[in-house]
């Protein structure tokens, strides 16, 4: 499955300025799996214990992984996975 | 005590004092580092303050700017109220109200907007911009006319009319998302990796939510430089929450104010309380929500600063209560009758939770009680109609000494 990762500003200097990636995956997990091999800086930005750092948002088009099955959220062909840090309340 | 770089809250990297707001190791929140201030008499400091405008900027040696700002709506020196009348109604001696609805958009997000305009504008920016539940959305459009920068504000497109009309009308660029308020900040976090905007709670998010330790220094200030034992305070991405007790650490660090904290109670709408929840389950982190409260102002259903508001209730002995739509609509009828303030559904929560710890017993009839009532109450009309009658008459003496019969009329 090609998914299309978005990459937010402030990670995309490990991801050599990149604002996109296309990766293969089946779950969330595997798509950012897929990254941390391509970006291996990424791992340490991100993640944590398997999981992903508190601060940390991911969506699979546009929905927060965490209304639907975390990182074994299933991903289809041509998805789109966006990574987003938190911000605060208006 | 000169601002000296943005740190990350989590792994303390610092950075310079630019518009950023996420550490790029860690993904951590960045909030605004002071240098010590090296031996400042307190007394000195607490004249200075005093001479100050009777606005936030009497605190500008606490904010992070290079100078304080000239020509901008005057946020901030709003009343603080003894309330005996509501105390009595619920069995406490000592309650008074901070009614934050008494400043120039009527809510406490023109402290958070004037640091932040002000601060972008000393980064050279042309045009600010917010994603909003509706309080923010007033401020930024009022701020950036009075200051003459383009602005765009992105609302909810269900938001309360008076809240889109009280916007629009400052002509900013209003932009209605048709989704929640969490689906409108994805977007606009998304929109501030590609525009030059300073969206005032995104990339200017550390320097705005300083903007907030301004209602603690005004709390002591108005008290006589003395903390309160308690603040009922609403929490909806939790970052007010927080940083009012930032504020009196900060002045108590500086020899202003003696004591420990206050008990630090948050209230959110039980159809948006991931923080109360989380509470109440003993977790340290927050699980998002999709929120279904008529408390538009605290409907974050993905609250950035929940770890923190967590750590700081439990911290200093207090809770995160929620209550449910119908109480709220009665707290905001109980200050409405108590104190003369009426409140938006952000104020009712705060007063209903108020009232929720004094009925359970967890406040100390001796305590002094500070309820921070954020909002105005003609920003969310509909959520009181239906809460009391109205007699409707002929203009004529029968007619009213018919509608009167069976009530005691005062002469």
């Amino acid at each position: 499955m090609a998914v299309t990762v978005k990459i937010p500003t402030q990670l995309r200097a490990a991801t050599d300025g990149e604002s996109t990636a296309t990766v293969d995956g089946s779950t969330v997990g595997e798509v950012l799996d897929a990254l941390y091999s391509r970006f291996a800086e990424l791992r340490a930005r991100i993640a944590e214990d398997g999981g992903l750092r508190r601060f940390v948002n991911v969506y699979v088009g546009g929905e927060d992984i965490r209304f639907l099955e975390g990182l074994d959220t299933p991903v289809s062909d041509g998805d789109e996975v966006t990574i987003l840090p938190a911000v605060a309340g208006g | 005590m000169p601002p000296e770089s943005l740190r990350c809250k989590e792994c303390k990297t610092t950075y310079p004092l630019d518009a950023r707001y996420v550490c790029e190791r860690c993904f951590g929140p960045l909030e605004v580092a002071y240098a010590s201030r090296a031996d400042t008499d307190p007394d000195e400091l607490r004249r200075r303050i005093q001479a100050g405008p009777h606005s936030i900027w009497r605190y500008a040696d606490f904010l992070p700017l290079s100078a304080p700002p000239r020509g901008t709506l005057p946020a901030g020196w709003t009343p603080l109220l003894r309330a005996d009348r509501l105390a009595e109604r619920l069995g406490l001696r000592e309650v008074w109200v901070k009614n934050d609805a008494a400043n120039p958009t009527h809510s406490f997000k023109d402290r958070v907007v004037a640091v932040a305009l002000a601060r972008a504008r000393e980064l050279g920016f042309q045009t600010i911009a917010c994603a909003s539940t509706g309080n923010l959305a007033n401020a930024v459009a009022a701020h950036a006319a009075a200051a003459g920068l383009e602005s765009y504000v992105f609302i909810p497109s269900d938001l309360e009319e008076q809240k889109i009309l009280a916007t629009g009308v400052y002509g900013t660029h209003l932009v209605a998302v048709r989704g929640n308020y969490d689906d409108v900040n994805r977007l606009c976090t998304e929109l501030s990796g590609e525009h030059e905007w300073a969206f005032v709670n995104i990339n200017m998010r550390p320097y705005y939510a300083e903007g907030s330790k301004t209602l603690s220094f005004e709390i002591a200030e108005q008290l006589g430089f003395e903390i309160p034992d308690r603040i009922v305070c609403p929490i909806a991405s939790g970052s007010l929450f927080t940083k009012l007790a930032r504020g009196f650490e900060e002045w108590i660090d500086e020899g202003l104010l003696s004591g420990e904290l206050p008990t630090m109670n948050g209230a959110q709408a039980a159809g948006c309380s991931p923080v109360a929840t989380a509470f109440e389950s003993g977790h340290d982190v927050c699980r998002p929500v999709k929120p279904d409260t008529i408390a538009k102002s605290l409907a974050i259903g993905n609250p950035a600063d929940g770890p923190y508001a967590l750590e700081l209730a439990r911290r200093t002995g207090g809770a995160i209560d929620s209550v449910s739509d119908d109480e709220l609509r009665q707290g905001i009828r109980l200050l409405a009758e108590t104190t003369g303030i009426f409140t938006e559904t952000a104020g009712g929560v705060t007063i209903a939770v108020l009232a929720k710890l004094a009925e359970r017993g967890d406040i100390d009839p001796a305590e002094r009680v500070v309820a921070v009532i954020t909002g105005e109450g003609l920003k969310t009309l509909d959520c009181v109609r239906g809460t009391f009658e109205t007699w409707e008459i002929d203009a004529s003496v029968a007619s009213f000494d018919q509608a009167a019969a069976g009530v005691a009329v005062a002469a």
